[in-house]
Order: C-alpha cells, then structure tokens, then sequence
C-alpha cells in the first residue's frame, strides 16, 4: 500500500544506474532529467510509479527510471498503461510515445484512451521524424517534408497532437519543448496532478535525422516572440517584455501590442484552462507559431469523471450490494440448480 | 397418422427443435434437457444458428436449431434426432437430414400457409409429400389453432399468444418421453416471476401441449428413457463460455489474484465477456476494450500489475494478439488467452465450428516464442481447462492459449458445482519478501519450474523493468550479447517443458490393450468417445485418448503411442495435430480422418473412417 506518511524525494530517487543511450545532444536526455525532477516534486514514491513506452526512441526511456517499468511494443503503450491503472488505480502511471508510436500505429490506443479519460499521464515526443527507424516522416511531419521515405516530400497533411486530443475529447492538454526546463516540468507536474487522461506534448529535437525542426519558435532568439506562456488565470501576454498579448478578433484571436492601435491591457485576454468550453482553448493550442505564437504550458486542464477510478466504483458497489462471497455462492444464489443425492 | 407402438426403453434420445429465431426453441430446449438433468440423466445441447442477426421470418436462412440429447452415455447432442420439432415449413425442410430414418416429426400444421410455403421454396402445397416423409411418422399438430383456443381467455393479443407456441411443443414433448410438466412449470414460475401473466399463459399452454399429446396418444410410440446415476451434488446447467468464465474465476478465489479480463467482442467467443462483465458482483473487472490488440495488452498491463489477466477471442483475434503473446512470452507474465475456435481462414465462417487454430496457437508469432497450449474437451471441461490455464499460467509465469471451439462453447451440459474443496489452491510466484532482502533479480528463476518472480508495482524496493527487448538472464538489464541470448530462448523453452511435471499423464481408455488407437484432442471429445465405445462393441478393439495438454504433451505421450500399431487421429481440420505429432514420431505412420465443413463430426463418420483403416 501506499505510503501515507508523505517523505520528501529528491530527483536521483527516480534515476537508475543505466546510462541512456540517446544520441549526444538529443532532446530525450533533457526530458528526462526533467521528469526525475517532476517525480521528486510529486512525491509519489518510486514503488507507487510505474512508466510504459512503446517503441521508438523515446520509449527507452523506462530503462532509465528507477522506478517500475515496462517497455512494450510499438504503438501499444496506452493500452497496456490502461490495463497497469484500470488494474491498480492507486499506482501512478506514466505513458511515453513518440510521435510515430504514439499517433501513427498507437493511434487507436491513444484517441481511446484519451476518450475514456484514463488517469495516466501520457507524454508525446514529437520530433515530428522516425528515428529509431533512421528518418522517415511521421504523422506530425509537415507537408513537403523530405525524407529517406519521401524523397520527393510527403503529400499529405500532419496531425496536430492538440487537434486529435481534444477531437477524442480530452480533457488536459499542455504543450513544451524540450530546451525549455521550468515549462517541461511544471506542464509534468500539472499533468500528473489532474486527475484523467493528460496529455502532454513536449516538442523534441532529433539532432541526427530533423535537426532544428523546432528551431523557427525554440531558438533563443525567437523563443519570445514566437511562443506564449499560458497559465489559467493569467493574461495571454508574450514578447521580451511582455509587450504583446492576444485579443478577441471576431471569432479568431489576434496578437496586439499593448498600447499600440488603441489596445490597452485590458483587452488582453485572460486564460481559462479550467473552461468545459473547449472552442477558446483549441485556437490556442492551434497557434503554430508563425503568425500567431505556439501556446506552452497548460492549455486545457478540466475535471470530470475518470474511468479507472468509474470502474473501480462500480465494481465495488456492485460487489458489495451483492453480497456473493464466492463463485459457487453466486450460482447458488442466481443459477438454477438441482441435487443429485 | 403415427404407427402404434409399444413404450420404447432406450437409454438416451435426440430431440431436435427447430424454427425461426423468435420461435423460443433454445428455451424449449434447455427446459426439456434440464428437467431431464434434475432426474440424473446426463445432458448435452448444441445450437445451430445462422450467422444473420434477423433474417426474414419464416425464410430458409432464418432457420434456428437446437438440439438436446438426454439419458445415459451421452458425451454428444447425437448425430441425428429421434424427434424432430418444426415449427414452420422451412425449419421442416432444413432440419429434415438431421432426423433419423425412424425418426418422429412433430409440426405446426397450422403454419403451412401459402405465404409460409413460398418463402419456404416448396413447389407444391403439400410439404409432407413433397419432403417424402412417411406420413405414418409425421404428427401434424394444429399448433395455433390449439394455442388460440386455450388462451382464448387469457385477454392476450394474438402476437402475444404466439409467443407460447414454444411451450406447446415442450409439452407434448415432455408427455412423449413421460416427463411431468410439473417440473417445467417450477421453472417457468422461476423465469417469469415478475410477470404472472406471462407464466399462467405459459402453464395453460404447456398443459395443453400434454393433454394434447396423452390424448392422441394411440398413435404416438412413448419412450421411457433409462436414467444414468450422476455423481452426487449440486447440478446446474452450463455453455462452454461461461463454463470457461467461472473456470477463471475460481483460480482467481484460488490464487487470490483479483481477475481482469481485456476483451472485444468476436463471435463465438463474446459470451465470456458477458459472462465476466456480469460477474462485477464478485469483484472482477471485465473491459471492452477498442480492439483486439487492446484487449490483450490491457490485460498484459493488468498482469504486470498483478492480476490474473485473460483476453479472449476467437481466431481472427488471435491473429492480431500475436505480437503482445510475444511481448507476454519476452517479459515472462501470467497471461491466459482463450481462442474459441470457429471456421476460417479470415472471416471464414463465424458461428461454425473448426480446429483449424492449433498451428497458430503453437507457432503463429514471431521468433522463438514457446508457450502454453491446451484445449477443452466439453462445455463443462472449459470450466477445468480455464481453471489449469490460470494455474500453470500463474505457477509458471508464461502466457497460456487456451483453446476452445463453438461447438462446445455454445453447447450445454449438466455441470456438477465444485464443492470448496475440490480444487485446490494456486500458489502464483510472487515474490515473497524475504527473497526481495536476500538480493532479488528481476530473471532469478525458480529451480524447479524455471519461473521468475512475480514483482508486483506497489512493492518497496523491487522497482524492475521489463519489455520486449532481449535481457540479461538475472538483471533485467538490456543485452544484445549472442550467448545471453541463446541461454534465455534455452530457459524459455524449458520453462515451457518443465509444465508438462504437473500434466496428467497419457492413460488410454476403452480398450487399451488394442493395437489400434484412436486419438483427438480438444472439442471432439464426445463424438470420438462415442465412436470408440461403438466400435468395441461392434468387435472392433480400438484404444482412445483425448488430448488436452498440447504444448507440452504429457510426458509419456509419445512413448504410449508408440506401442500401438495403428494410429489413427481424427481431427476438424486437415491434419494440424496428426502433423504435430508426426514431428515428433518421425517415422511413424500416422492415420488421419478430417472433416472441414463448420460441423461437429457425426460418431458415424469417425466408427467408419476407424473401421476403413482396420480393414486396410
């Protein structure tokens, strides 16, 4: 059983001894310092956490946690995390996909799961490529991408995570990029907390195979004029000095400079992850990053009824109003029956 | 009318119901079979349903049968009917070949309308002529007719009246075979308990059905059925699927694993789902799941979590599971998957029977990935069979295919209740805690059954890591090294031989001295059974053995076999496990009878196959 006594943990606590085996510079390695650092913030201890990948690159990650963990087969990771916590609602249970293993062949498991509102947590790596597979395009390549499997450039549109999450119904969406520490683990934080399926897309940079994919919004220099910050109750403002913000613009959103063309701080508009409504929050999670910039942090963030803990309620309530104390109890109470003396 | 006979003694009936879906003929049926249960004799049942949900009323391809045979040594519902019920023209013209030369046919004469007969296809208005029945043994019954009259008070409409029509039958049924319909009645009472109306109109009709018969009874030969003495206890009636739920279940009590069934529904394999969704009341949680693939890995998560986890199946689904077995096979968790067999390839034919999954049970993944296959041999065997698969499942920690088939996970048998201790208790390898103080490894195995530990998430301090990459043989870590490898395919392979130390051993039955014997496995249990008994009795020695542990085969299979000089293995597909068997008795001729239409064998079929070979 779980702990009661709540003992502090420190990020080391979640490392094991093996070295990851990502390529110098890859964007997995931040992560997953991060998510150590996220765990220890949580406090689960590592006997309660239980991490499961599928295939890719990103799905080594469980190799690297000291915690309990399984590393299954391509694209499978949130069903087989929907059995570990529809099994054991009281474990803390992590999915980790890439973009291919998570949206291509997992993406049945993963619009399901999100449906059902299981109570994991499940991280997408989106480096926008296969690695593993050493460069072919995946379902979150843009159109025209060129690689080993699209030579000529894909003719075909992408997923946007956001889009698919929310088209399944989901109820926590939040995005990051790997170089960005603070966001990747307060976005962890915040996901593990909210009780549900929550899905979190952290932007990673493959440096072998799409290097600097992110580069148009992640490079220092771009970073604040290209993303915005979102937490639930603050104003949407960005740029270096927090100059600019996002207003109503019809239907749509607009960004603005503050002070200028006669918008004033209080036109700027205020964040509500916590809304059912969902048609605010999507515009936000679709802002690519060109014209508008690309949302971080927690986007959508609302509660409603969970399915592995529905289960275990209705199982139980069942079970007791019942009253059977066995199988052969059941029968005799349910079943027709007769004596052979 | 019917020739006048004497009572017939015999020592088991066929009853044949047949019409269409809504006629109620499963549950003519069941009461018939189980009336006769309660008075000891043995019972088995088979429906015959069609693929269509609803087709039209009255058509040929609406057609439903089910079939019961009662009395002593029944180990099938019979080749063919002593008594065949029709409802209709068309469940006439269908069910005919399934009559036995002297058979009896009851009929609703009521329902030979024009409009009944054309959909039915007759060219002519006279079916009985037309079918070439012996009018001697036909009893045209004015089954509406009778129905409208006895309920001609009851204040029902007619749509409503007809539904009973079913109960006319079951009682003239029951006055042929001398059953009392006061036993029928007390079920009924049971089944409509909150619908008085329902079950008086019912007993007024059942009544009628017996007067019916006892009054025309000049013309009717009555049969008293010699009743078997059965093992005492506790009895009720079971399907092959919920037999195989229950099995489950109790290992769960066993074990003291709770139990988690991942699922998606496939015919004819839906019913366990149903079965374990309902048993929420006794804390199991049964999910459907998004697909076929997601049904067993929810479960294999569940596992991981220390659940008694199943999926269920039938062979498409088996298919799509074959890389999450593989997974199961890799990290070394208890997993039992149930394939409820039916005709393929593909889509093949989805409500028939086959036994054509065995090859894909034992070798369909990839790698070298050995686990465990049985098969049950009858709709109570499942419950055994469900109950060995979670056991050496849990014992061994290695995923376990259990094959059933539709014949008889749709069909019924009388099922004696275990009593508490007839089973005994299931010792999962869990990791106990002083284990995990002494210094604990993820692929510390057992020595005797080469098992590794069970170490549940939620336990301090064996946090572990597992997966479908190769490992080190005791750290879990990830090794590609070559000789690591062999080594682990090595224990795996033994680990799965190693079962066969807790498998009954090989002991022909009927005539074991024979030089001939006659060998099966799973579902055709009853039919094999039958025909080898008959054979004995005709002069023919012949030993019999029914296979239930495939993979692996009891430890003195082989060896057993050898001694004879003829084997003959009679199978529902082209020769799957003659062919295993084959490999390893190189050398050895194995004879082969096989039959591949989506039905049971008849006991026919295999005593003249056996009797062809002997001449030979």
């Amino acid at each position: 059983m779980e702990n009661t006594e709540k003992k502090a943990f420190i990020p080391s606590d979640f490392k094991n001894s093996q070295n990851a085996r990502w390529c110098p510079g890859c964007g997995d390695h931040a992560i997953l310092n991060v998510l150590h650092k996220a765990m220890a913030e949580l406090g689960v201890p590592p006997h309660m956490t239980a991490v499961i990948s599928g295939i890719g690159c990103s799905s080594r990650l469980p190799y690297y946690m000291n915690t309990y963990g399984m590393h299954t087969i391509h694209g499978r990771a949130a069903a087989i995390a929907t059995g570990v916590k529809t099994a054991n609602p009281e474990l803390t249970v992590w999915q980790i996909s890439g973009d291919g293993d998570g949206l291509a062949i997992g993406g049945n498991h993963f619009i399901h799961s999100v449906r059902r509102n299981v109570n994991i947590n499940i991280l997408i790596l989106n480096n926008k490529i296969y690695g593993l597979t050493k460069g072919q395009y995946s379902p979150t390549s843009e159109r025209g991408t060129v690689s080993k499997s699209s030579p000529y450039g894909t003719v075909e549109d992408p997923f946007i995570p956001a889009e698919l999450c929310f088209g399944a119904r989901g109820n926590f969406f939040a995005r990051s990029f790997d170089m960005a520490l603070d966001i990747t683990k307060e976005v962890m934080v915040a996901a593990a907390r909210h009780q549900g399926a929550s899905v979190v897309e952290i932007l990673q940079n493959c440096v072998i195979f799409n290097d600097g994919i992110h580069a148009y919004f992640a490079d220092k220099e771009k970073r604040a004029d290209h993303t915005i910050f979102l937490r639930h109750g603050e104003k949407m403002l960005f740029g270096k000095n927090k100059e600019k913000g996002l207003v109503q613009d019809g239907f749509g959103l607009k960004a603005v400079t503050v002070g200028e063309d006669g918008y004033t701080i209080d036109d700027v508009l205020v964040h509500d992850a916590h809304a059912k409504e969902i048609y605010l929050q999507q515009q936000l999670a679709l802002m690519d990053g060109h014209d508008l910039p690309l949302a971080l942090g927690v986007i959508r963030d609302y509660d409603t009824l969970v399915y592995d803990q529905e289960v275990q309620r209705q199982t139980d309530d069942i079970h007791q109003k019942k009253g059977f104390t066995s199988l052969r109890d059941m029968i005799l109470r349910t079943h027709e029956t007769w004596e052979i003396k | 009318m019917l020739q006048e006979t004497n009572v017939k003694a015999i020592d088991k009936v066929v009853v044949r119901f047949a019409g269409d879906s809504g006629d109620g003929m499963q549950l003519a049926g069941n009461l018939f079979s189980n009336i006769s249960a309660e008075i000891g004799d043995e019972i088995s049942t088979f429906p015959d349903y069609p693929a269509e949900i609803r087709a039209p009323q009255g058509s040929l391809s609406g057609v439903s049968g089910y079939q019961v045979s009662v009395g002593r040594g029944v180990h099938t519902p019979g080749d063919e009917a002593d008594v065949l019920v029709a409802m209709n023209p068309a469940a006439l013209k269908t069910n005919l070949r399934y009559l036995k030369r002297d058979g009896i046919v009851i009929c609703d004469v009521d329902s030979f309308t024009p409009a009944n007969l054309k959909k039915a296809e007759y060219k002519t208005d006279d079916p009985v002529k037309e079918l070439g029945i012996d009018p001697r043994r036909i009893l045209l019954v004015p089954m509406t007719t009778l129905l409208k009259n006895t309920l001609a008070d009851s204040g029902l409409d007619q749509k409503a009246m007809m539904k009973s029509k079913n109960m006319l039958a079951l009682g003239i049924i029951c006055w042929l075979f001398g059953r009392p319909v006061e036993n029928v009645l007390r079920k009924l009472k049971t089944k409509f308990a909150k619908k008085p109306a329902v079950y008086e109109a019912n007993a007024k009709v059942l009544h009628a059905g017996w007067d019916y018969g006892h009054n025309t009874h000049s013309s009717l030969p009555v049969y008293r059925i010699d009743t078997a003495a059965s093992k005492p206890g506790i009895y009720t009636d079971v399907t092959g699927n919920t037999a195989t739920a229950w099995g489950l279940i109790l290992a769960s009590e066993k074990s003291g694993r709770p139990l988690f069934l991942g699922s998606y529904p496939i015919t004819p394999a839906t019913d366990i789902l149903h079965e374990l969704a309902k048993r929420k009341d006794l804390g199991v949680k049964a999910l459907q799941m998004e697909d076929e693939i997601a049904g067993i890995c929810s479960a294999i998560g569940a596992s991981y979590a220390g659940h008694l986890a199943v999926t269920s199946t039938s062979g498409p689904g088996l298919a799509l599971k074959s890389e999450a077995l593989g997974l199961a096979v890799m990290a070394e968790l208890p997993l039992v998957a149930v394939d409820v067999q039916r005709g393929g390839p593909s889509t093949g034919l989805p409500t028939k029977t086959e036994q054509t999954d065995l090859m894909q049970a034992l070798y369909g993944r990839n790698g070298e990935s050995p686990l465990c296959v049985l098969a049950a041999v009858s709709p109570t065997d499942c419950f055994h069979m469900a109950f060995e698969a979670a056991r050496i499942a849990m014992e061994y920690m290695t995923p376990v295919i259990l094959l059933t088939d539709a014949y008889i996970a749709n069909g019924s048998s009388a099922w004696r209740i275990p009593e508490p201790g007839d089973y005994p208790e299931i010792h999962p390898h869990v990791l106990p805690k002083d284990r995990l103080e002494a210094g604990w490894k993820p692929y510390d195995r057992d020595e005797d059954t080469l098992a590794r530990f069970w170490a549940i998430p939620g336990t301090e301090g064996a946090m572990h890591r597992v997966g479908g990459l190769e490992k080190d043989n005791v750290t879990s870590v990830i090794s590609t090294d070559g000789a690591n490898h062999e080594l682990m395919v090595k224990k795996r392979r033994e680990k799965i031989a190693r079962i066969a130390d807790t498998v009954p051993e090989v002991v022909p039955m009927c005539n074991a001295d024979a030089d001939t014997i006659l060998i099966g496995w799973g579902g055709t249990y009853g039919h094999l059974l039958t025909a080898a008994t008959q054979l004995n009795e005709m002069g023919h020695p012949v030993a019999f053995w029914q296979f239930r542990y495939i993979n692996p085969m009891p430890k003195n299979a082989i060896e057993v076999l050898s001694r004879y000089k003829r084997i003959i293995v009679a199978e529902l597909n082209t020769g799957m496990f003659a062919d295993y068997l084959q490999m390893h008795m190189p050398g050895k001729e194995i004879l082969r009878i096989n039959k591949i239409e989506g039905q049971p064998f008849l006991v026919k079929e295999i005593v003249d196959g056996v009797i062809k070979f002997m001449e030979d």
